[in-house]
């Protein structure tokens, strides 16, 4: 009786779990489907973050895309030219080089900048930016709460003296605080480039200095420095043609505003800040 | 069982005796799937699913066999048994004959094998002595009960993230909060009776 009441639960559980077992095993075989043996390994090489920097909903629709042929090898953004190169020896190719990309923010406003008004609503640029036309007296400039800040997933970019600055070394390109920024100064430009126009503002200097302490008052002098054709005034503006630029500094040095920077300096304010 | 019997089953498995609210089975699921209502709705459409066919298949083995051979004590191993390997099987089948409805559910099918509510909904049929057709409607209602109430909850999450609450309320805290007065609130339907 003892010994009936062991071997009857084993007995009976070992052959429901055999029988299961099998089902398995032949409903694996009857139920196959081909996969392409090439979708696991782009899966494998894949950062997994699916952070849809790509443009698709996830890692795994992204891997299925570049085994169908409509997204390149080197479409994932966050992997960078090692991810790329991954995915393309996995798909037999080669991998297009690919500078990495950094998230740049357009302002150096901040501190410098006049407000109109305190603000004190919700704490969200977007928010601030329906209030009267936001607190900054420039319409261009970065209103400094913080909403790039919370859209990034990396913690990349931060608010340092009113202003946002992105970490290059921690940014993953990805896009989602460019999304973010109801003002649209943040752009994504390849990690080479070390100079920088930091200012977005089309207003014309009387008004722009009224309104702001280091904002570009369009006087053209970095424009008749550069001796490579890359710095251009174009509606009171200076903007850098990256294609043409070599990161020489000199109209850094003949900017009287001191708007033009170089991004490793401004990264270095968002280390200094962490201590 | 008569079909008004089957309806109170039914309705006192959505409402009085909900899964998660009254009985407070399956609120993993509840509070970590529960941030968007696209994916809550998600969830209880895998949870309908699973616990229909898992209630059927548990009442099958625990008449035929499990009580044919006294082994009703076996019954929590022998279900954990029955409904992983169903739910690895009608995923294998999905993925074959609907890959449609494969897509949809998704990360969910997997997630839900090992969750309580499941287990819990084949051990009831059994407690209450459920005929087939019983099990069946009550396995069905019990997941439309956590589905409503998933449901409900992660479009109260949604608005939460615009409330202003005390930082240190801020995320899972109020979240929690708000799952109590939802319980309570379902509380309420204790004392509905129809027949």
């Amino acid at each position: 009786m003892f010994t009936l009441a062991i071997v009857a639960p084993v007995v009976a559980l070992g052959a429901m779990g055999l029988f299961f077992g099998l089902l398995l095993a032949v409903s694996s075989k009857i139920f196959h489907v081909d996969q392409d043996e090439r979708l696991p390994q782009i899966l494998e090489v894949l950062p997994g973050a699916n952070c849809g920097g790509c443009g698709y909903p996830g890692c795994s629709n992204f891997a299925n895309a570049v085994v169908s042929g409509e997204a390149p090898c080197n479409g994932c953004i966050v992997g960078g030219a090692e991810v790329a190169a991954k995915v393309a020896a996995v798909m037999g190719a080669e991998a297009e080089a690919q500078d990495r990309l950094v998230a740049h923010v357009n302002c150096r406003g901040g501190v410098n900048a006049k407000r109109k008004f305190e603000y004190e609503g919700i704490q969200d640029c977007l928010s601030a930016s329906k209030v009267g036309g936001g607190p900054l007296a420039c319409s261009f400039g970065c209103l400094g709460l913080g909403t790039c800040e919370k859209a990034c997933p990396y913690g990349a970019i931060r608010v340092v003296n009113g202003v946002a600055v992105v970490n290059s070394d921690q940014c993953r390109a990805c896009g989602l605080c460019i999304a973010s920024c109801p003002r649209r100064l943040i752009s994504l430009v390849s990690e080479k480039q070390d100079v920088f126009v930091s200012c977005s503002s089309h207003d014309r200097g009387p008004v722009l200095r009224e309104n702001c302490n280091i904002g570009c008052i369009g006087c053209t002098l970095c424009q008749k420095t550069c001796k490579h054709d890359a710095i251009h005034v174009e509606n009171n503006l200076a903007s850098i043609d990256y294609s043409k630029c070599v990161n020489c500094g000199e109209c850094m040095n003949v900017c009287p505003r001191k708007l033009i920077v170089r991004a490793s300096a401004i990264t270095s304010t968002t280390r200094e800040s962490d201590l | 069982m008569s079909f008004t019997e089957l309806f109170s089953l039914a309705l006192g498995a959505i409402l009085m005796e909900n899964f998660v609210l009254v009985k407070f089975l399956g609120c993993c699921p509840f509070l970590g799937v529960s941030k968007k209502t696209e994916t809550a709705v998600g969830m209880g459409m895998a949870v309908i699913f699973v616990m229909t066919v898992a209630s059927a298949a548990t009442y099958l083995v625990n008449e035929y066999v499990l009580l044919r051979f006294d082994l009703e004590y076996m019954q929590t191993v022998a279900f954990i048994l029955i409904i992983a390997s169903l739910v690895q099987f009608v995923e294998m089948f999905l993925m074959k004959a609907m890959p449609a409805l494969y897509q949809a559910l998704g990360i969910y099918l997997p997630l839900i094998t090992t969750n309580c509510a499941v287990l819990g909904v084949a051990l009831l049929n059994v407690q209450q002595e459920l005929n087939f057709i019983g099990s069946v409607v009550y396995g069905f209602s019990a997941a439309v009960g956590f589905t409503l109430a998933i449901v409900l909850f992660a479009s109260v999450r949604e608005r939460l993230e615009f409330a202003e609450c005390p930082p240190s309320f801020e995320g899972f805290p109020i979240a929690l909060i708000s799952a109590s007065l939802l319980a309570m609130a379902f509380m309420g339907f204790q004392g509905l009776k129809i027949f």
